[in-house]
Order: structure tokens, then sequence, then C-alpha cells
């Protein structure tokens, strides 16, 4: 492309820069409103058991408490997806982990709300605990839900494009391995809050802590069954979210019930320990893969087993359950792909979508396989990778459209930056270097309930004044939403971008757009912000042009002046040309939408994985072990990133560095684990660190020096070309960091995180001259069902299945 | 029935250069007093336990985690919050690095590290990396990965050093 841009590509200040690093920024907890009132949540003690009564009445005499709500002032269940309604704002009789919810007191202050809650008797009736899927598969009764596909299975999946054994029977090799990725959590640094209020004409609006203004104005209109058009939701800038504010949250419909019961606005902000209890985070994932390969290294074929532990309730899991497997076939080609996925519930808060959403699991494992490969066949694994990279512009065999795909020049990138070719398995012991690659998703092809309107939608509005804002419902989560926005427009109208006005996140005033998650926003947002701005810019240039004596197509818009392209010494200020329009064509406005194209997959399952591009990125991770204390350090990183087009390279790098960290996180220390309490205490599953004190993650003291590239080849379905940053860059890094250990110390570690005392048990097996791995040591039995049949594209399929699979598992199966 | 609450404490506090009359429970921290009392929200929270440092503020030019700090403790001394850093419209060249350079992703730790990382400048007018790590090794951030907030603090050091010249 020729066409210099004067925004997109600059490095600058980010729009909502200035009210960030002042203390401007509004977060939901900052907002305060006379005669707010205060709520508090009572949760559970107990991780599974019965509510055989509750007694408000001590709590709701205390002086102060204006009001207690139980679960039978809640008689709607609810759940962000419409096919899992399988939660209650406050639990009516049955309580499913550590943390649910089962009575809210509303008080004048934090602390009396808080001292009420232990006026609240609550008679429990335990219920036997599931810990963990094994335990569930064993444990049909007591189900946790009545729904799902059988005793404690939430979802089964399977899918088969091409026959997978007989790709794995005709190669020369074929490995078998199995992984577990332990579940962790967002750890946003804001807890979420939220302020509910009735106003004048006696409507709802809550502000609060959400990544998805959208889906929590539908979800919340129905739990509470009130008209949706009497329902404002607006999302406060995010002090992070990574996938944690992406759920209705109780809380949420608490407070709103309250603040239309009481007719006063009610707040809530939970505690660090609540955070952890609400969760919504990794999935804990084990996983079996199968994978056959040439001896040059093609693979002919895959066939990845996934099982979740998704917690006490459904929420996003459903979509999660597919994440686990439809993502692996767009970094490399698979000619044949088969996956098997099953979902348990168990006692244990709720897991979610967190940065990657499902992915990062299965890529740990299919990376770490290739290295393994790679050392098996006697291939560089970065060769090996370079070898085997997916097609520009192809189908995979589950029918996902690759449009570009900048893997192999990221792959080169960091082998150039890390010194790979001098350093792979040739540093001393105790030294090693490590390479992963990873591919994401620009924003799913589908919105979480079925519709054929525009994923986003953008309004501009101009006047005379030359103020141009932009209205949009795309939510600012810290990642620069307002700041792309803002971008793209002043881009198109030659304006400066922060003489753009941001409305975003509002749905009370912005055009509805399915927030911040998937990736979705710079694509989806700013191919509707495109749109509206060029509608406007065709007006004005109109206007402009008969001032100007020339055709609207000879009209150029820079830098805040509208001129002749011929003659660009005849020119007028961006405020002249908008009198010039406003006179013309009366008050100036236009719309944007946007939809993805639609996918060429036809099978039921088919919504899951399609986007209407996917990013690349390569790592090299270098890691220092101890082995008298299996410490490890990580002194550098190299990654490089295929973004398509940087819209301000400040923030993409943030996104960049920011996943690395958030990867080594995973990688090394982060995991929300739970432990039993004694027998003589309950015996029950608790958790085992909800506290910011045992939640380890990295600090300034343990970041390594990142070392990062972009890698910028625009895609054609991307607003200036500008792929996805958000995520995707994480994915590489835990591979990374298992694959460098390896080099270093010869050990696999095929779980994460990768502690000391896992490194030092593999050190030891390796002394004793056993296998020097640590890992799990087999799959269970899964009553997987009946595969999808579908034919992959170059088998002759035309997207469709060629069977009818049976719904439902085998009982039989599920028992063993 | 008598009700738990004690009788609120009146003092005054000194916060930003300006004096002003609170009256609070005493047992109310530091971190309360400002958001809830002085309406000065640009303070953040993060865990309630001191680990996050999304809560740091200066007393007396050292930083402190204000929701360790009990607001009684605090009478007579120098409060220092994100709110008084900027000079009329003039960012602090602290702030204006972070907003230029990435230093502030969602923002909601930068208050905390902002004031964490002026103590450092006022002792140390140009520390080195590792010292600029120490010194905000309190301060969890979830977004930046740290690098970015380096180079800010770093700028921020040259620019005030160039100004001092």
């Amino acid at each position: 492309m020729t066409k210099r841009f004067d925004v997109i590509g600059k490095p600058r200040r980010r729009v909502d820069g200035r009210a960030k690093v002042t203390g401007l920024t509004r977060f939901a907890d900052d907002v305060v409103l006379p005669r707010m009132l205060h709520c508090k949540l009572l949760r559970s003690p107990h991780p599974h058991a019965t509510i055989e009564s509750i007694d408000v009445s001590r709590a709701q005499a205390r002086p102060g408490v204006h009001l207690v709500l139980t679960g039978k002032d809640f008689p709607v269940t609810f759940g962000i997806l419409p096919v899992t309604q399988d939660e209650y704002p406050l639990a009516p009789e049955r309580v499913r982990y550590v943390g649910d919810p089962v009575a809210a007191v509303v008080a004048r202050d934090e602390q009396t709300a808080f001292e009420a809650l232990g006026f609240i008797e609550v008679e429990y009736r335990p219920l036997k605990t599931i810990s963990d899927p094994e335990e569930a598969l064993a444990t049909p009764e007591p189900r946790i839900h009545s729904y799902g596909e059988q005793g404690n299975i939430h979802r089964l999946q399977a899918f088969e494009f091409g026959d997978v054994n007989e790709a794995l029977a005709k190669a020369d090799h074929v490995f078998e391995d199995v992984f577990f990725y332990q579940g962790n959590t967002h750890l946003p640094i804001e807890q979420h809050a939220s302020v509910a209020a009735v106003d004048g004409e006696g409507k709802l609006t809550l502000w609060s802590s959400t990544q998805v203004p959208h889906y929590i104005h539908r979800a919340l209109a129905n739990a509470l069954q009130i008209p949706p058009a009497h329902v404002r939701v607006i999302a406060c800038p995010n002090g992070g979210g990574f996938g944690g504010k992406c759920d209705l949250h109780n809380h949420e419909i608490v407070v709103s019930k309250a603040a239309i019961l009481l007719g006063r606005p009610v707040k809530i902000c939970l505690t660090r320990e609540e955070v952890f209890y609400m969760h919504r985070g990794r999935h804990p994932v084990l996983m079996k893969m199968r994978t056959g390969v040439t001896k040059d290294g093609k693979i002919t074929g895959m066939h990845t087993q996934t099982l979740l532990d998704g917690g006490a309730y459904g929420g996003y899991g459903a979509a999660s359950t597919f994440y686990t497997g439809v993502l692996q076939t767009v970094a490399y080609h698979i000619p044949r792909y088969k996956f098997d996925a099953c979902r348990i519930f168990t006692n244990k808060p709720p897991c979610g979508p967190k940065r990657g959403h499902g992915t990062p699991q299965p890529r740990f494992g299919q990376e770490v396989q290739l290295d393994k490969i790679a050392e098996k066949l006697e291939i560089d694994p970065a060769e090996l990778r370079l070898s085997i990279v997916a097609k520009p512009d192809s189908l995979t065999a589950n029918w996902l459209k690759i449009g570009t795909i900048g893997l192999a020049e990221c792959i080169r990138k960091v082998v150039a930056s890390s010194d790979w070719k001098n350093r792979f398995r040739k540093l001393p012991e105790g030294r090693g270097v490590g390479l992963a690659c990873g591919a994401y998703l620009c924003g799913a092809g589908l919105p979480i309930y079925w519709n054929k309107m525009p994923q986003s939608g953008v309004q501009l509005l101009i006047d005379r004044s030359g103020q141009v804002t932009v209205f949009c419902g795309a939510t600012e989560i810290g990642q620069g939403s307002d700041d792309v926005l803002a971008a793209i427009v002043a881009e198109v109208l030659g304006v400066d971008p922060y003489d753009v006005r941001c409305v975003t996140g509002d749905t009370g005033l912005t055009p509805v757009d399915l927030g911040s998650y998937s990736s979705r926003v710079t694509v989806m947002m700013g191919n509707a912000a495109i749109q509206a701005a060029e509608l406007l810019r065709d007006l004005i240039a109109r206007a402009a042009a008969e001032h100007m004596e020339t055709v609207p197509e000879n009209v150029g818009f820079a830098l805040g002046r509208v001129f002749r392209a011929d003659d660009p010494g005849k020119l007028m200020s961006f405020r002249e040309a908008i009198v010039l329009a406003e006179e013309k064509f009366g008050t100036l406005g236009s719309v944007g939408s946007y939809s993805p194209p639609r996918s060429p997959g036809r099978y039921k399952g088919a919504g899951v994985g399609p986007s209407p591009a996917y990013s690349y990125t390569a790592c090299v991770v270098e890691a220092e072990v101890d082995r008298k204390t299996g410490w490890i350090t990580v002194p550098k990183v190299w990654i490089a990133h295929d973004i398509g087009r940087a819209v301000n390279p400040v923030s993409a790098r943030g996104q960049v560095e920011g996943s690395v960290y958030m990867g080594l996180g995973e990688a090394l220390m982060e995991e929300q684990v739970f432990r039993r309490l004694p027998p003589k205490l309950s015996n029950a599953l608790v958790h085992k660190i909800p506290s910011l004190l045992e939640y380890k993650s990295l600090t300034s003291l343990d970041m390594p020096e990142v070392f990062t590239e972009l890698v910028e080849d625009p895609d054609p379905n991307c607003p200036f070309g500008a792929k996805e940053v958000g995520q995707g860059p994480l994915l590489p890094v835990m591979p990374a960091v298992a694959n460098a250990v390896y080099d270093a110390i010869g050990v696999r570690i095929d779980e994460l995180p990768i502690t000391p005392d896992k490194v030092l048990a593999a050190l030891e097996k390796k002394a004793k001259g056993e296998t020097p791995r640590v890992g799990p040591e087999s799959f269970p039995d899964v009553p997987y069902p009946e595969p999808m049949l579908v034919p992959p594209p170059w088998e002759g399929g035309d997207g469709n299945s060629v069977n009818t699979p049976r719904r439902r598992p085998l009982k039989k199966e599920a028992l063993a | 029935m008598k009700t738990a609450a004690p009788t609120n404490v009146h003092l005054t506090l000194r916060v930003n250069g300006e004096e002003q009359q609170v009256s609070f429970a005493p047992y109310k921290t530091l971190l309360e007093v400002l958001r809830e009392d002085m309406n000065l929200t640009g303070t953040k929270h993060g865990c309630e336990l001191g680990e996050c440092g999304a809560c740091a503020v200066l007393v007396d030019g050292v930083p402190v985690l204000s929701c360790l700090a009990l607001a009684l403790d605090c009478e007579g001394r120098a409060v220092e919050t994100v709110e008084g850093l900027a000079s009329g419209g003039k960012l602090h060249p602290l702030q204006a690095a972070f907003a230029d350079l990435g230093g502030a992703q969602c923002g909601y730790c930068t208050p905390g590290i902002l004031m964490t990382a002026k103590a450092l400048l006022e002792k140390d007018p140009n520390p080195s990396r590792e010292r600029i790590k120490e010194a905000i090794s309190g301060n969890l951030c979830r977004c930046t990965g740290y690098q970015q907030i380096y180079e800010s603090i770093e700028e921020a050091a040259r620019t005030m050093r160039e100004s001092k010249r």
C-alpha cells in the first residue's frame, strides 16, 4: 500500500491517556451518587449443600440496614449463554461452590452491611463434594445440575475431519502425549464493582466493571423480568479485564434489584477474596494428543482430546469447550484432524474465558509435543515449524478460512533476534532456550446469541463547531479501545485524534457492539467506524467540492484541512467544510455496521472458530534453572507478533509485553487451586489461596526483558489491515518456557505451572535413570460420543457433516 | 438496640498541600478516608492487605500503602495523592511520560506507581533500571509487563534533570 497515514501506525499518547495518569478515569467504584447505599453478599461456606433454611430477621433489624434479599426474591435463573441458564442471583435451595451467594444486605454503609451479614442464619445440609473431573466421571450422583449430558458431564463434543486413524497409521511416527494445564485466574487489579440507580422515570441504570455491556443489558433485563428498554448499562473503563468481566455476575443483578426496590442508588464492590470466588477464569484442562508425522516432520493427522474442569456453573463453558479444539488447526497444516472435548461440573468456582479463551491449554500441548517431535526427528524446532506453517488464503481441515498469515516471518524474526542457532542445545547445562508459536482469533465469527444483526455499530455526530463525536458500544478495558476508535475516525476524516470525543460502552447512548472479548474490537468496531466515517466524509466532500469547483473524488482530507487533491493550495479548514456540508445537507451524522464474513463450515458446531482473520505469534524464551532449588529464572524473551498493522505501536507493544507477563505467570506460578479441609472440620473443598498474598504473580523483579517485534502484513478483512494483539501473544509463552526448561536441564514438565517442586521431582527421576518427566500419566476413559464426520475441503467435502451422530454418550462407559 | 458504630473523630488532614477538616470513624484507613470522605477517588484499591500497591500515596514524602495506614495517624503529616501531581493543567513529567510511552494501560495501578516513582525520583534523580525495578516491586501491574513503566520513569527522570539544568 502506498497510502501514507497521518494517524494510523504513529506512536502516540492514547486519547484517554491523560485521564489515566491524573486519576480522573472513572472506574465503577469511583461512581458516587447522592443517597447511595451499600451492598454486601453472604456467600456459602460449603462447596455443595442444600439450604435448609435462611433466617434474615436479625439482620433486617440491624440499625442502618435497609434491605435483605435472599433466593426467594429472584425466581428466574440466568446465564450468559442462552443455552446455559443455570445460575440464580442468590441461591434459593442449593449452593454449588464455596462463595456461591445466598443472601444480600443493603445498608447505609459498607461496614454496617458487612456486620449485618453475620446476623443471617443459614442452615445447610452438606452434599458430597465433587472436586475434579475424574471424581465427577466416577460420581454421576449427586448431580450438581439436573441438565447436561449425563451425571456430572456438562458438555461433550466430538468432531472428525477426515479419517484420523488412517492418517496416523500411514505416519512414520505417532506421538502420544498427555498434558495438564492448571486453572488460573485473571487477577485484574480492579475488583469488580457495580452501582445501580433508578432515574426519575423509574428506569434502571447500572454502572459496572464489565467488558460486555450489551450482553449484560440483555441478560440483566431477562433476569429481572423488566423490559430491556428500561435498562441502561454503562460499562465503566475496566481496571483490567482479561476475560473476568464478561459474565453477568450475581452482584450486578442483586444491586439492580435492590435499587429498584428501594428507589435509591446501591453500590457493591467485591473484596479480593470474593473476586477469587467469582473467578470465571482459565479452565484446568487435561489433554491427550496423538499426532502422526512423516520422517521429515510433516503432520499427517492429529487427534486432540480434552477434559475441562468447568467448576460449578455453565457460564461461557460451552464455548470454552469448543475452543480447546477448534483453533489447533490454524497455525500449521494438519490434513486430518479430530477432537473430542468434555466439560465437567465440579464444586469449585465456575471457570470461563481468560485471555486466549480455551486455546492456551491445547496450544501448550501442541507446541511442547512439536518440540518432542523435532527432537526425535533431529530437526531444528524452528525449521520444523517453518516447514509446516499453514498457507495464506487457505481452508483448514475443520473449515476455518485463513487469510493472511505472518507466522513464518514471526518465526524467522525470533530466530534471528534470539540468536537461536547459536544457543539452542548449545548453552551450558542449566541454561536453555525454547521456541513456540501461537494463533488466535480476531473476533469470534458469531455472537453468543443467534441473530443476523451487526456485531458492531458506530455512529458519528459532527457539527459546525468542528467537533466529531463517535458513539460505539465497545468497551475500554485498558487495551486502548477508545484510542483505536478515535484513531480510525481521525484517519478517515483527516482530523486530530485528540479532537474526537469517544462515547463508548453505554447501552443507553451507543449503538450495539458486542464488547471487549475474543479480540474482536479493533477488527469489528474498526470496520464499522471506517464505514461511518467514510459516509460522512463523502457528504463533506460533496459540499466542499461544490465550493472548490471540483468533483467530490478530488477532495482530500488531512491534518484538519479539506483541500483539492490536484491543487492542495486550494483548501479550507475542516470546520469550514462542515459548515458547508451542514448548509447543504442539514444536521450531519452517519452510522456504520460490521458483520463478519460468513464462514464456509456448514456442519453443526462450525460456528465456533471462524474469524475475519487470525493473528500469529512466535516466541523464544530463555530459562535458567537452579538444579538445587528447582527455581526457574527467565532472563529474556523474544517475541514477534503478526498484527497486520499496528494502529498505535505504543499500545500494540504494551499488549504484547503484557501478554508475555501474563503468560509467564501461567507458566511459572499462577494457579487457582483447592484443598480439602480436614474431615473433623467439614472435609469441604476450599480455595487454597483466595488472596493476593498467596496467589503469586510476577512483580517487576521477576519480569524479564522482552524484545518485541511486530510483523505488519495488512489483512484485507481488517481496518487498515490491523489484526488483534490483545490475546494471541500470550499463547506461545507457556510452551516456550517448558521447551526452554527441557533445553536447560533435559527434563520434560508436561503440566503447568512449572514450579520448583516439579523441576526437582523430574531431576530426581533423571538421576535415578527413570523417564525424566513430570506430568499426567494417563487420560481417563471419557464417554465421548460418536464424532460428527466432516470431510476436509481437500477430500471432497462441502463443509457439511456426512453423518448424524447420536447425541447421547454411552452410559456404560461413563460409569466405568 | 445499640449500634456498634463508634463516634467519629474530627481532625485536619493536609492532603496535596490543602488542609481539610474531616470527620470519620476512627477505624477507617487512610485509603477509605481519602476515597470516601474526601472524594479523592484517584487512589485505588486492589487487595486490602498491602500486597498490590494500588493504594500507594506519599506521607511526608515516603510511599505508604494507604490501605494499611490509619487516617488517624496522618494528622499533621503531608499526604500526597495522584490528584496533587499535576500543577494546574500541567502534567507532572511522570504523568506525561506514562501517558506518552504506554506506562498506563488500564490505568488502575497507575496512581500508586506514579506516587512510588515520584518518591524514587526525589531521592534518586537518575535511577538505574535495577533501582527502578526494586522501587516499584511492591506495585503489581497486570497489564503492561512493566517495561513501558520503566521507560516512562526513565524518560520522566531525564526530563526532570534537564529542567533543573
